[in-house]
């Protein structure tokens, strides 16, 4: 089954766990940085490759990746895409940081960002846990600073052998008045989305 | 300068002084192909190494194996002929390091493999790669001379 077949109510739910994830994720993130962070209710996009790229800025945007992998009952990829400009503003509200030199990331940063994948990660899991009873295992996450298309590529690839679509989660991250841009993109693997969908009562 | 851009999962051909040129590889693989003589060239942006293995095989640009066929077919079709054609690949990468590398980690390198098996089976000499590395590519080809162009974020840009 694709995401592009998916009906309103079926996405409205997948809506849903995008905007408990939310709440969850900038509860800990606020109590991880002892800052408010808040973060607004997310966009949700299903949508061809081509057009994922494009909502990037093109397949050569420098973005930092964080993916992990999820075991279980209902295995997915997840990734979180930050964009080179909204990254600098991002590692100031995460570590004070006040400028990052070009086209390189320090352990430090590394490390912030894999964490704050593991935070959205486990947000978003924790959400849908709860609504489907299923158990996810994430992965502990791996870090890539280059190209979108070659990192969305190289995730996009296990799933593309069954859709050509993906669903993208865009969510704001607010300090005060700076507003940070990312992207989370949720991958099930094939089948896992069926078993879902049933498990949160939206039967097709 | 007139140059086709082809996207992910995608493939083009064109005759010299047309370029070809596809941007963020990643473990994906960009075969250029190109008849020296005819100066007729073919890009293909591969993503998955085998069309056999998948349930959604529709888009033949996005595996190896039927990528390969439709690029071939198409540059024939624009006079090339299929005894002069050769290669050039780049792509391949691995973006993320894993401890405990799984397949879909190893799937730049799969690919790379395949390209390789099936130009092999076509006879098509490979005359340069650029691949493995765990960085993303944008490549350029010019079919006019077979300059393959390849610029990256921290490993800096060659022709090959």
């Amino acid at each position: 089954m694709d995401f592009e077949q998916l009906n309103t109510m079926q996405k409205d739910a997948l809506k849903e766990i995008g905007n408990i994830g939310a709440g969850n994720a900038a509860t800990a993130l606020s109590t991880m940085l002892n800052k408010k962070i808040k973060m607004s209710v997310p966009n949700i996009f299903i949508l061809p490759f081509s057009q994922v790229l494009e909502l990037m800025g093109g397949a050569e945007t420098l973005v930092a990746g964080g993916y992990l992998q999820v075991d279980g009952t209902a295995p997915m990829s997840i990734l979180f895409v930050i964009p080179e400009e909204s990254l600098k503003l991002f590692l100031n509200i995460l570590l004070g940081k006040k400028e990052i030199s070009d086209f390189t990331l320090d352990e430090m940063d590394i490390s912030a960002l894999k964490e704050v994948t593991n935070i959205l990660a486990g947000s978003y899991l924790t959400a849908l846990s709860s609504l489907t009873n299923i158990e996810f295992n994430p992965s502990v996450p791996a870090l890539a600073f280059d190209m979108v298309g070659a990192i969305l590529g190289n995730v996009l690839q296990l799933y593309g052998e069954v859709s050509d679509h993906a669903l993208v989660i865009e969510s704001v991250f607010l300090e005060e008045e700076k507003e940070v841009k990312g992207h989370f993109f949720l991958l099930p693997e094939p089948g896992s989305l069926e078993i879902m969908l049933r498990e949160l009562g939206v039967v097709f | 300068m007139d140059v086709i851009k082809v996207g992910m999962a995608d493939l083009a051909v064109c005759k010299a002084p047309q370029r070809l040129m596809t941007t963020g590889l990643g473990s994906c693989v960009g075969i250029c192909l190109y008849d020296p003589i005819t100066r007729v060239g073919g890009l293909a942006h591969i993503m998955l190494p085998d069309s056999t293995q998948a349930r959604n095989n529709q888009n033949k640009a996005k595996y190896a194996d039927t990528a390969i066929i439709e690029t071939l077919e198409n540059m024939i079709t624009l006079s090339a002929e299929k005894n002069r054609i050769v290669a050039k690949i780049a792509g391949g990468a691995q973006m993320f390091n894993f401890i405990g590398t799984s397949s879909i980690m190893r799937i730049g390198e799969r690919n790379v493999e395949a390209v390789k098996k099936h130009l092999k089976m076509h006879k098509i000499p490979i005359l340069a790669e650029d691949t493995g590395g765990n960085f993303g590519r944008t490549i350029n080809f010019n079919p006019d001379n077979g300059e393959l162009h390849i610029k990256t974020i921290n490993q800096g840009e060659k022709i090959v």
